[in-house]
């Protein structure tokens, strides 16, 4: 420990005004006090004590709260692998373990090699501290991209994520959209063939096997499942969709698993239970208003519109954009009522397009990237609301 | 099904007489005073320090070498020459300190032995009426223990407020006991409160704990409108009590004054003396034993410091911990001030402590869940405390998270961005009237991004008034 501190002692000159590494000096200072969280006393003025909090440990917070859907998404990849061969494993099985890891290590590091270069050389031109933003981003980006995807595109959206998404508006903390969201909606309209459709969910998918997702399948649909017996539609039942044995993108398919990372979240306070509880009670009344129009004649002979509202929650990435997309604290609503809006239309706006958009079968990530940009307004009528009840008092 | 929580229930439920507060956060710590008199030996010098008044620019109307008695000026307030600021104690001026720009810090005065008093004029208050009582407290320096809200300035002696206030409890972690400070005091708090309610046309408020027992003086004054409050810190700012009470609208002003201060101008009425002695805590857990100490206003601390320092590698602060000023060891107490917390000071870093904190330490946040006691064991045991910042300042990243430790009806983390702009407008609508530094202390202790909240906040006061 001494040792450490020692060498970064030793090596800090090089690293300062004048020294011969100074361009490096953010990338020194990031790592420093990554070991080292720095002993930096509170101002003479002010509060002397600090909370022991900072946005390093939010982040490594956030991470942990990832780990149960990376977990399973691993195991999942190898699992819809050898399923589209023909074998049958155990889903917790060695095989399953290693092909996961091969699919999903390097996308996990793609991200985060590529996705750091940037905010490191950022920060250094820039000439501020290396934000721990990216930590969390970098993780997001490969769980919400399909297994199939190349690596390529993984490092292309993250430059565009991090660039555009994020540092265009000045860094972490002033971006208007969620940049792993950013990432993915890239690709989702640069290269729509790699991100939707039959043959992207599953690696190493073999040929003429349909890899479908619960989306695509049932926005395909065209006939009501006899006595209501959903499971014939989507080959799987509720409890498999819940549990996560399906197609999907690495981290999406667990409801469980994400709703495990939701406790982790509400637990510590780091992520708002207001917008996970909101945006999931807007999916179940989106899909019960659609339930509703049904049974009143309109769009009966639409399918999708029938389906029990629970099934939109379990289906593609509900649950996983609720915990984990939705909260972003930088790109939601700031207010608490807000939060309740912001969390409520996200549900709402997903459902109907799933529904009504046969080419977005996953309105998820459309939809909190609509709430992003609504956000601001959300927030600004609950600032007003602030504002007048403090004017009709006087 | 979600409901909208209707207008302000979520911030408090005003039942009867007592206000009950729900946010905010008390903070346990090691290091509160212990309700008995240390006996040590008494400071030699005493300073009044202008800094310790916001916009006070000082015109001085003594030199080093005149000799002065408790109550004779030593400056005046150059913006009002009729607002005097005297001397503590009598004896000799010894010192007149300065800093950058030969700004005045400190103007020293070397104390008698025994304390002599320029005598000024006694009597009831309520018989003398609103100027010659007025007249008497300008004359005497007492004027100054008043403060003004909005911006938390030296009252202004041609308008009268609206309202006064006084808080009657701390509820500031490390804070000083009001029943121990008025003990033995209730007939000077009376008079005190007296002479206060010359000056306002409305009402004069004491606000009080709901639960905790009270001191004769606090428990038997009348002539005021007893509030009574109920919940965590800052339940006992006195701008947190004047909101929930009859908060401050653009173009209103109230004035503003602690316990001890009334005592002093209850003194000036009973005995015709500017006495300033008043008692002190010695809190924090840099002190070898925390009590109270009985001196004067602007004591100089060495002695304090001598006697009681654990360490040499100590912060002092004047005041309290979340909202006070850094002093030097050798340094004075604050003008308004009656406690003085020492602290080690938090200059360690620390083998990645964003991860696996090697000792406990206070958060508002849960994801030291291992660290619960400050929501479960409450203040039975402290947690001690050092001055380290815990991280490095960021962008604001965590929203509501300001919210749950203010309790106005007020946007904290809005009204800074409001700051922030420059923007007067948003600061007013957003509430900058009613909140001084102290109301915002909290948020800046819970702060994940470790912004300087009560310094943008001056900033944005001192702006506003400014430009008013």
């Amino acid at each position: 420990m001494k040792a450490i501190k020692d060498l970064i002692e030793r090596i800090k000159p090089t690293f300062e005004e004048g020294g011969s590494l100074h361009m490096l000096h953010s990338t020194f200072d990031s790592f420093a006090t990554l070991l080292f969280v720095p002993g930096h006393t509170t101002p003479n003025r002010g509060a002397h004590i600090r909370d022991g909090i900072d946005l390093k440990r939010t982040m490594i917070t956030v991470i942990l709260a990832m780990v149960p859907v990376l977990i399973w998404g691993i195991f999942n990849v190898g699992y819809q692998h050898f399923l589209a061969l023909g074998q049958a494993p155990e889903f917790f099985s060695m095989d399953n373990l290693m092909y996961g890891l091969q699919i999903s290590l390097p996308m996990i590091a793609v991200s985060y090699t590529v996705g750091l270069g940037v905010e490191f050389a950022f920060a250094q031109i820039r000439k501020h501290p290396v934000n721990e933003g990216f930590l969390v981003t970098g993780m997001l980006i490969p769980l919400c991209l399909p297994p199939h995807v190349p690596l390529w595109m993984v490092a292309l959206a993250t430059v565009f994520a991090v660039i555009v998404g994020k540092e265009v508006f000045g860094g972490t903390g002033m971006n208007l959209l969620n940049p792993a969201l950013t990432a993915r909606v890239f690709l989702f309209f640069s290269f729509p063939t790699y991100m939707s459709g039959d043959n992207v969910w599953i690696a190493g998918q073999p040929d003429g096997f349909s890899g479908a997702t619960s989306l695509s399948k049932i926005a395909a649909a065209d006939v009501m499942p006899a006595s209501g017996n959903w499971t014939s539609t989507f080959g799987w039942s509720a409890k498999d969709m819940f549990l996560g044995f399906e197609p999907g993108s690495l981290g999406e398919t667990s409801v469980l698993m994400c709703l495990i990372g939701g406790v982790i979240l509400f637990a510590t306070g780091i992520g708002s239970w207001r917008i996970m509880v909101a945006t999931f009670a807007g999916g179940i009344i989106g899909g019960l208003i659609l339930n509703a129009l049904t049974l009143m004649g309109i769009g009966a002979d639409n399918v999708f519109m029938h389906i029990p509202p629970y099934y939109h929650l379990l289906m593609g990435g509900f649950a996983f954009g609720a915990v984990y997309m939705a909260t972003d604290p930088v790109s939601a609503a700031q207010t608490r009522n807000g939060k309740w809006i912001y969390g409520l239309l996200i549900g709402i706006i997903c459902v109907v397009i799933r529904v009504f958009n046969g080419a977005y079968p996953e309105g998820m990530m459309l939809a909190i990237l609509i709430m992003n940009v609504s956000a601001p307004l959300i927030d600004y009528y609950q600032v007003q609301g602030n504002i007048k009840r403090r004017l009709a008092r006087a | 099904m979600i409901t909208f929580a209707p207008k302000f229930i979520h911030i408090s439920l005003t039942m009867g007489n007592t206000i009950k507060i729900k946010k905010g956060l008390d903070i346990p710590l090691l290091g509160e005073a212990s309700g008995y008199l240390a006996n040590l030996s008494s400071p030699t010098t005493f300073a009044i320090k202008p800094c310790d008044i916001n916009g006070l620019i000082p015109k001085l109307e003594v030199a080093v070498g005149d000799e002065v008695l408790a109550g004779t000026p030593l400056f005046h307030d150059k913006k009002n020459a009729s607002i005097k600021f005297t001397s503590p104690v009598s004896g000799e001026v010894v010192a007149i300190n300065r800093g950058a720009k030969r700004v005045i810090k400190e103007v020293v005065v070397l104390a008698d032995k025994a304390n002599k008093y320029h005598q000024f004029d006694q009597g009831n208050p309520a018989q003398l009426g609103y100027e010659a009582v007025k007249n008497t407290m300008l004359a005497s320096g007492a004027w100054t223990l008043l403060r003004q809200r909005p911006f938390n300035i030296i009252a202004n002696p041609d308008l009268k407020p609206k309202a006064i206030f006084i808080s009657g409890f701390n509820s500031a972690p490390l804070s000083a006991d009001v029943n121990v400070i008025l003990q033995n005091e209730a007939a000077d708090f009376q008079m005190g409160v007296d002479a206060l309610a010359q000056l306002t046309d409305g009402k004069v408020y004491l606000g009080l704990p709901s639960d905790k027992p009270l001191c004769d003086a606090l428990s038997q004054v009348h002539n005021v409108e007893k509030k009574y409050f109920n919940g965590p810190h800052p339940a006992g700012n006195v701008g947190v009590q004047i909101h929930f009470i009859s908060p401050i609208n653009k173009g209103e002003t109230v004035y503003t004054i602690a316990p001890q201060d009334v005592v002093v101008l209850g003194r000036l009425f009973s005995k015709g003396v500017y006495d300033t002695s008043k008692i002190v805590a010695m809190v924090g857990s840099g002190f070898k034993n925390n009590s109270y100490v009985k001196t004067f206003s602007g004591a100089n601390l060495e002695t304090f410091v001598n006697a009681l320092a654990m360490n040499d590698n100590l912060r002092f602060v004047s005041g309290n911990i979340l909202c006070g000023t850094k002093v030097l060891p050798k340094g004075y107490l604050g003008y308004f001030d009656n406690a003085l917390t020492a602290l080690p000071e938090g200059d360690d870093s620390e083998f990645l402590g964003w991860l696996i904190p090697t000792y406990e330490r206070p958060s508002a946040s849960r994801t030291f869940v291992w660290l619960s006691r400050i929501f479960a064991k409450g203040k039975a045991e402290g947690f001690e405390v050092n001055t380290n910042m815990h991280g490095e300042e960021r962008a604001y990243v965590v929203s509501d998270e300001y919210e749950k430790v203010m309790p106005m009806d007020i946007l904290p983390n809005f009204l800074i961005k409001a700051v922030l702009a420059n923007d007067i407008d948003a600061m007013e609508n957003l509430g900058i009237y009613e909140v001084v530094e102290e109301d915002m202390a909290l948020c800046e202790f819970v702060c994940t991004s470790k912004i300087k909240v009560q310094k943008i906040l001056r900033e944005g006061l001192n702006y506003v008034e400014q430009e008013a």
